[in-house]
């Protein structure tokens, strides 16, 4: 009988910390899929960011070094530079990326470090329970905006693909999300670019997956996914936003 | 032996290089040498002096309050440093743009006035080497290094660029210790 | 003379790095260091190695913990204000168990205080810096020649121990030039079975600083005691006429440096001193300091602070019937020899009858 469905080899084989309904389990398996496709699992240096996506070092089955809150793209250019012919990784979430890491992203986009970014955006800091982040939608109640986020005092949701898109040194930039089949379909495909720029030398590869947080957004593992498509696809469209082939 | 000594100027005037050669010179006969650029925010307004120390012994400070020398080479420089200058010790002034009138409130101190600009002409024909003129006459008034070791400090302390102009520089510096 | 060459200070660091087989270099331009990336970024890259100007001193030092995490020789480079902002990658590093080499050519705070040379970073340097329990090793030169020889042990004693080392020198070390001799650097072969570079036909490796599970932190914060415990076969330090000394003036650094002149001059007028540069701030040479005092009574800190170091001397020589007097003078201008001859005077006539 011919197998058709495994654990990639890329992924230990540990139950995960993720809550249940959170798409973090499904982002993972994701990028380990494309770990072993590539056959990436033996030349990998991930860096592990801050935040509920810390423990990628337990999940994946590849070398991974931890950064400080935000500095995983600066992490990852120094580990680059030293090993080139390594295939190096960041995964991160938005508060990590978007707010006190906004500076190390850019620049290291900017430069086109050969780097893959994979930005999980779920609107809200997870680990430390559920404070708003600069992703948080208008509106949006979290711990530290209990009457919901207002424009006026906390801006509007930051979109970073289309910032990422908008940089010289960036090679492939991507949105996807995991809520339906067919979106985590396109979402794989984008995720194949995002490491296929690095791969082939070409510059920096960005993936951005929007995703839930059941346990923070108050909400059963339902509601929060049809979430992504009633309110969160629309303001952050998906789609390539740069490097199609 | 012991010997120390600011050199002070206006940026251009060469106080940095001539610091730079005095301290090749040490190093050519095998002495201790600091070498201590003014840096940063003072070095705004255009002002630039160095501090060189050379020894036979292990040098402790590279900064010094009393310098046993001074070569000033502009009037900002002589107001500065000529106070501290010790007793005992000596300045070399730029004449060219120092009058006597300048030296009255320094008069108990010893120096010699040599007219840096006319001297290098004379000397080297060339009147952008009054620095190697002053230099010159420091090293023959305080015996610290000798001129027979300039060739060497000039060859290792100057740009490959400008080592065809190293025999100028020496007749420079001959011209600045005949005259003091 | 052929073997001599003048030298900036700060050019000699970098020349110490690469001859000590550096291939990384990170930083970012700050008052009064910016020779060393200039000199990184101009011969670095011929050297086989790399060199990038970060965005920010708090991802020049992200930037050294990569590098570091896969067992390159790396460094960067800052002022004070720049160290400060470091500090959290100095942490992480330290928890991580990374090498890295760190120079500090430290000047005047706090804030931005000015580009004068200062000695106000010590307990910066010495107690961590940042946040939790842990040490960085601090090597402190007091001439052009050590800031070479002691670029290069840094690179050694960072693989030695897989922990950060900080260089600390100041304005004047760095800005200064003196003859140098480029000693040729041997080297030394360490342990890499740590590193990461891709889990092929091994294990893969985790190099983190988080210790989530009961008890795990406290025996790796005790691991990292003992490491830290064991740092001290290394220390460095250098006396000067302790035979007959009646007062004992221990100083560090560029100020170590101009006291040599000061005491020079006190013996000339028959005051009986001698000189302790502890040259390993981290970890400070207590039990020899302390040896010195089982024959000499009385000491004298003097640092360009309000004081710092003295609690260290205190912490050496305290306990042994001894006084510990004090010269601090703040960052602002270079302090002379005969300022410091001075003080000395002062404080010998008040101890020594």
């Amino acid at each position: 009988m011919k197998q058709v469905f495994k654990r990639p080899e890329s992924l230990v084989d540990v139950p995960t910390h993720f809550c249940p309904g959170c798409h973090h389990g499904t982002i993972h398996r994701l990028v380990a899929e494309c770990l072993d496709h590539y056959g990436l699992r033996d030349k990998t240096i991930g860096v592990a960011s801050v935040g509920c996506s810390v423990f990628m070092y337990d999940y994946f089955d590849v070398d991974v070094v931890e950064a400080p809150h935000g500095r995983a793209p600066a992490v990852a250019t120094g580990v680059k530079r030293s090993k080139p012919d390594h295939f190096v990784m960041t995964y991160q979430g938005d508060g990590d990326l978007a707010s006190i890491g906004a500076a190390e992203i850019i620049h290291a986009a900017n430069r086109g470090e050969k780097l893959t970014v994979i930005f999980v955006n779920n609107t809200v800091y997870g680990m430390t329970g559920g404070q708003m982040a600069p992703t948080t939608m208008i509106g949006q109640e979290t711990t530290t905006s209990p009457y919901g986020r207002e424009e006026e005092s906390a801006g509007p949701p930051i979109r970073i693909a289309e910032i990422m898109a908008g940089l010289g040194g960036t090679s492939f930039v991507g949105r996807g999300a995991v809520d339906t089949p067919k979106n985590l379909m396109k979402a794989k495909k984008m995720l194949k670019r995002a490491f296929e720029v690095q791969i082939n030398n070409e510059g920096f590869g960005f993936m951005e997956f929007l995703s839930t947080c059941p346990t923070n957004w108050r909400m059963t593992a339902e509601k929060a996914n049809e979430r992504i498509a009633d309110e969160l696809i629309p303001y952050f469209p998906l789609g390539v936003f740069k490097g199609d082939k | 032996m012991y010997f120390d000594t600011i050199i002070a100027g206006f940026g251009g005037q060469g106080v940095m290089l001539i610091g730079n050669i005095l301290a090749y010179a040490g190093i050519a006969e095998e002495k201790n040498v600091t070498y201590m650029p003014v840096y940063g925010v003072e070095m705004r307004g255009g002002t630039a002096n160095c501090t060189i120390v050379v020894s036979d012994d292990e040098i402790g400070s590279p900064i010094i309050q009393n310098p046993v020398s001074a070569i000033i080479m502009n009037v900002p420089s002589l107001d500065k440093f000529a106070p501290r200058v010790k007793d005992d010790g000596f300045m070399i002034i730029n004449s060219t743009l120092i009058t006597e009138e300048d030296m009255k409130p320094f008069n108990s101190k010893t120096y010699a006035m040599v007219p840096s600009r006319d001297i290098a002409i004379e000397s080297a024909g060339n009147e952008k080497l009054a620095n190697m003129v002053v230099l010159g006459a420091t090293i023959k008034k305080s015996g610290i290094v000798q001129l027979s070791s300039m060739e060497k400090a000039l060859t290792a302390g100057l740009d490959k660029r400008y080592h065809h102009l190293i025999d100028a520089n020496l007749k420079a510096l001959q011209g600045g210790a005949d005259f003091v | 003379m052929a073997n001599k060459e003048l030298v900036k200070g700060n050019e000699a660091i970098a020349m110490g790095a690469i001859e000590a087989g550096c291939k990384f270099y990170f930083g970012y331009p700050i008052t009064p260091q910016n020779e060393i990336p200039e000199y990184m970024a101009k011969n670095l890259d011929n050297e086989g190695g790399t060199f990038v100007q970060a965005e920010s001193e708090v991802a020049s030092i992200n930037m050294l913990l990569g590098a570091g995490s896969t067992g390159s020789r790396a460094m960067t480079s800052s002022s004070s204000p720049g160290i400060s902002l470091k500090q959290e990658g100095i942490s992480y590093m330290c928890g991580s168990q990374i090498p890295g080499v760190i120079v500090n050519m430290s000047r005047s705070g706090p804030g931005l205080g000015g580009i004068s040379p200062s000695q106000g970073d010590y307990f910066q340097s010495t107690r961590g810096g940042g946040h939790g329990d842990y040490r960085t090793m601090v090597l402190a030169p007091a001439s052009v020649q050590e800031n070479y020889d002691l670029t290069m042990k840094a690179f050694d004693l960072s693989d030695e121990y897989r922990n950060p080392v900080l260089v600390l020198g100041d304005a004047l070390l760095g800005q200064m030039k003196e003859p140098i001799t480029r000693n040729k650097y041997k080297k030394k072969e360490y342990k890499q079975d740590w590193i990461l570079d891709g889990a092929k036909g091994r294990e893969r490796r985790r190099i983190k600083s988080l210790y989530l599970a009961d008890g795990d932190l406290t025996d790796h914060n005790w691991m990292l005691f003992e490491k830290y415990e064991s740092m001290k076969k290394d220390i460095m330090f250098e006396t000067k006429y302790l035979e007959d000394s009646k007062m004992v003036i221990v100083a560090f650094g560029s100020v170590a440096r101009i006291l040599k002149s000061s005491i020079a001059m006190a013996r000339e007028q028959g005051m009986k001193v001698g000189l302790f540069r502890p040259i390993t701030l981290y970890p400070f040479p207590t039990e020899e300091l302390s040896k010195v005092a089982d024959s000499i009574k009385n000491f004298m800190s003097i640092e360009l602070s309000t004081g710092q170091m003295i609690e260290d001397v205190k912490l050496s020589v305290g306990a042994q019937n001894t006084t510990v007097d004090f010269y601090g003078r703040p960052p602002g201008s270079i302090p002379s020899p005969d300022e410091f001859l001075e003080e000395i005077k002062t404080i010998y006539e008040k101890r020594i009858k």
